[in-house]
């Protein structure tokens, strides 16, 4: 009889053991999982941050987020134009990828520019507003519209949708900092990226 | 200052002491110290930039058509880093246009152009007979008002390097006329000439910024400028230290570790140690400024170079051409071959000799393939180390050099990019020909723009995020309405 309340309660013991294992293993699955996407999540945001921002679209995504989600899942890292191979160079420092030349498919390398509305033409249609990403342009129906220079990234997004193509995109008066170029003479990398090899 | 480099710095007894690193170039100084500083004379169109300096732009005060007289303020520091900008003589604004200006920039700034009357006709000056009566504050409003910047090289606004150490309380004031650019020799023209004004510069600046000791450092070499000054310095608390010659014994940095011993810390200024560095030429004007009541409207400049027939010392108005100054030296035009703002050295070539002097522009070299041959073809580096031995920083040039290539922004930070003083010590010795103080210019300029670009990206981002919140919002608001209303329409 005592025999038999010993086997019970190691049963039970055994039980209970293994009921906890399981629970922690429950809980070790979910913790992983959940620490995989929190994972996922900061590496999509730390890709996110190499790019320029600028949410032209030229990468074939909605904007720059979708496409550092896109690299994430293994996409190639040189479809971004506006960040050029600054950005190629940090993504592919981050993602562990070898360096690639720009996806010509996607655009070419060119500086920096933003929009500006020749105003006496604008005939206040609104649809430029509409396209801007980041609000940068203000006016009201058939009032003339106007690009506020600061805040405009040169995404090109609201050229196209003018009906009366009074939208042109000049070089950025950016003059804060020098430019110095690399020595040409040089094989440094930037250069050897910049000319082509 | 109450901190305890600030208490030995009061104990250290100021004689010459060793630099880091340096190099011995030959000097060519002999030719433009042979006459005297002779005012140029007034060119047919003044170009006077916005922006003298590496701060903002001045606000412009005249129009086009505008009459203006010698030392009328012409354009306004509207911001703490800009500069009051004055007529250097009297004439008519012709044009407020760009142009190209000489500066470590190669770009083209916002210039107002003067087309002189030639009549010279002046505002009425305001004099002050004792300086001593006025005020630091007063004084130093005064020296903002003047437009005066760093005449060395660098051109930060006097005034607000005056500010900081008085805020700083300074123990030290240096007077830098350490010129040790092979070929600069318009602080050694000044001080022959003028060290008598040059000291009364000196102690205006000692009287503002507070500083207990001043001494005026120069090197032994200059047997003229060091004679003059000590007879200038007779009745003087100012003291003269003479250093050895040596390249770049004048940089900011190494001038503070001649005079004192002590060294700069890395990513520090002078101030950080109780140091006060004022250049010669910036005392001169201050000088200037406060005793004659004079704006800065003109600068030494020393012209040179094997074409020019009399090479020489300008006191040359702020705006005038350099092709203008070179043709009052006599051209030999078929020797030409380009000009350098600056030291031969640390200069940079200039892009078009229409370009007007600066108030920075303390030297201009007519070039010649017999002084400046093509540089050799670039080599790979040999590991040599040469470049290592003569950087006045400390550095590891040809590590720095490595990185640059590999555009490692990281190691570049850590091997300490930003206390290169872009000397060209390094690129001096190297047998390899490698222009590595391009390398770094260029290394600074990409991180600058990396910086900026990432903060304008995060803002970006915001911006976009604040986008899409507003049309998410617009949309529920519109399904609400739409609720709203069919609610109403059914009640
Ligand atoms: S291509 Fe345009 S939208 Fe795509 S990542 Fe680059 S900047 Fe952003
Ligand atoms: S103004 Fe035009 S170019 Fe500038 S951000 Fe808006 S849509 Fe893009
Ligand atoms: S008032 Fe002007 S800025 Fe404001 S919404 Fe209307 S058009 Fe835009
Ligand atoms: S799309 Fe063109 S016409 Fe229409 S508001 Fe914008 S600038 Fe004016
Ligand atoms: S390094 Fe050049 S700018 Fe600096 S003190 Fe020497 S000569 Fe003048
Ligand atoms: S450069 Fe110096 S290290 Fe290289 S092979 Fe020649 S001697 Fe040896
Ligand atoms: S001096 Fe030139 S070759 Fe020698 S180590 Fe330095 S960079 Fe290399
Ligand atoms: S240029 Fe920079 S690295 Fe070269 S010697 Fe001067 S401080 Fe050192």
């Amino acid at each position: 009889m005592l025999l038999l309340i010993d086997q019970v309660f190691i049963q039970l013991g055994i039980a209970f053991v293994g009921a906890l294992l399981f629970w922690r293993l429950l809980l070790n699955i979910y913790v992983l999982l959940v620490t995989q996407t929190a994972r996922q999540k900061s590496f999509i945001d730390k890709i996110n941050r190499c790019l320029p921002q600028t949410q032209c679209g030229q990468c074939g995504y909605e904007g720059c987020r979708p496409y550092a989600k896109a690299i994430a899942n293994g996409d190639a890292i040189n479809r971004c134009p506006p960040g050029g191979n600054e950005t190629i160079l940090k993504l592919a420092q981050l993602a562990n990828e070898p360096l690639a030349r720009l996806d010509p498919a996607h655009g070419n390398i060119a500086p920096l520019l933003v929009a500006v509305i020749r105003e006496d033409e604008c005939i206040g249609c609104t649809k430029c507003i509409v396209a801007c990403p980041v609000d940068a342009i203000i006016g009201g129906p058939k009032l003339m519209h106007t690009v506020i220079e600061s805040e405009c990234t040169g995404c090109d997004l609201c050229v196209d949708p003018c009906p009366v193509d009074c939208i042109d995109m000049i070089n950025s008066t950016d003059k804060s900092i020098p430019t110095w170029t690399l020595p040409t003479t040089s094989g440094a990398l930037a250069t050897q990226l910049e000319a082509g090899s | 200052m109450s901190t305890d480099s600030a208490f030995k710095l009061n104990d250290i007894k100021l004689r010459p002491h060793r630099i880091f690193g340096g190099i011995k170039p030959p000097a060519f100084k002999s030719s433009s110290m042979r006459s005297r500083i002779m005012p140029s004379p007034i060119p047919e169109r003044l170009i006077l930039s916005l922006r003298q300096h590496q701060g903002s732009a001045a606000l412009p005060l005249v129009n086009v058509g505008d009459m203006v007289l010698k030392y009328q303020l012409i354009a306004a520091a509207d911001q703490e880093s800009a500069l009051n900008l004055h007529a250097p003589t009297s004439g008519k604004i012709v044009a407020i246009e760009s142009a190209l200006i000489p500066s470590q920039l190669q770009q083209s700034e916002m210039c107002i152009h003067l087309q002189p009357d030639n009549k010279d006709n002046a505002i009425a000056l305001n004099e002050i007979s004792d300086y001593r009566a006025k005020t630091n504050a007063d004084l130093v409003a005064l020296v903002k008002q003047a437009g005066i910047c760093g005449l060395g090289g660098a051109g930060y606004p006097t005034a607000n390097k005056l500010k900081a150490s008085i805020d700083i309380e300074a123990e030290l004031l240096i007077i830098n006329a350490a010129e040790c650019e092979p070929y600069i020799t318009a602080d050694e023209a000044l001080l022959r000439e003028f060290a008598k004004e040059v000291v009364s510069g000196a102690e205006i600046l000692q009287k503002i910024c507070l500083a207990s000791r001043c001494i005026i450092a120069i090197e032994k070499n200059k047997k003229e400028a060091v004679s003059a000054l000590a007879a200038a310095l007779n009745n003087s608390s100012i003291s003269l230290v003479q250093l050895p010659a040596k390249y770049p014994a004048g940089g900011e940095k190494q001038i503070v570790q001649g005079v004192t011993g002590l060294e700069v810390p890395s990513g520090g200024y002078p101030p950080d140690i109780g140091v006060l560095v004022q250049n010669v030429g910036t005392a001169y004007a201050v000088h200037q400024a406060i005793v004659e009541g004079k704006p800065c409207i003109s600068r030494i400049t020393t012209l040179t170079g094997a074409p020019l027939q009399t090479p020489k010392n300008f006191s040359v108005l702020i705006g005038t051409p350099v092709s203008f100054l070179f043709e009052v030296c006599g051209i030999e035009e078929e020797q030409l071959t380009g000009a350098i703002v600056g030291g031969s050295i640390m200069g940079v070539e200039l892009a078009d000799l229409q370009a007007p002097v600066v108030k920075t522009t303390n030297c201009l070299i007519a070039k010649s393939t017999q002084e400046f041959p093509e540089a050799g073809k670039e080599q790979a580096c040999i590991r040599c180390g040469f470049c290592a031995d003569v950087c006045p920083a400390k550095l590891l040039p040809q590590q720095l050099y490595a990185y640059a290539r590999s555009c490692n922004r990281d190691e570049l930070e850590s091997h300490g990019l930003f206390d290169c003083i872009e000397c060209g010590a390094c690129a001096y010795v190297c047998p390899s020909n490698i222009p590595l103080v391009q390398y770094y210019r260029a290394s600074k300029q990409s991180f600058a723009k990396q910086l900026k670009q990432e903060e304008k990206s995060l803002y970006w981002q915001s911006r976009f995020q604040t986008h899409q919140y507003r049309l998410k919002k617009n949309q529920e608001d519109k399904l609400s309405q739409r609720k709203t209303k069919k609610n109403q329409a059914e009640v």
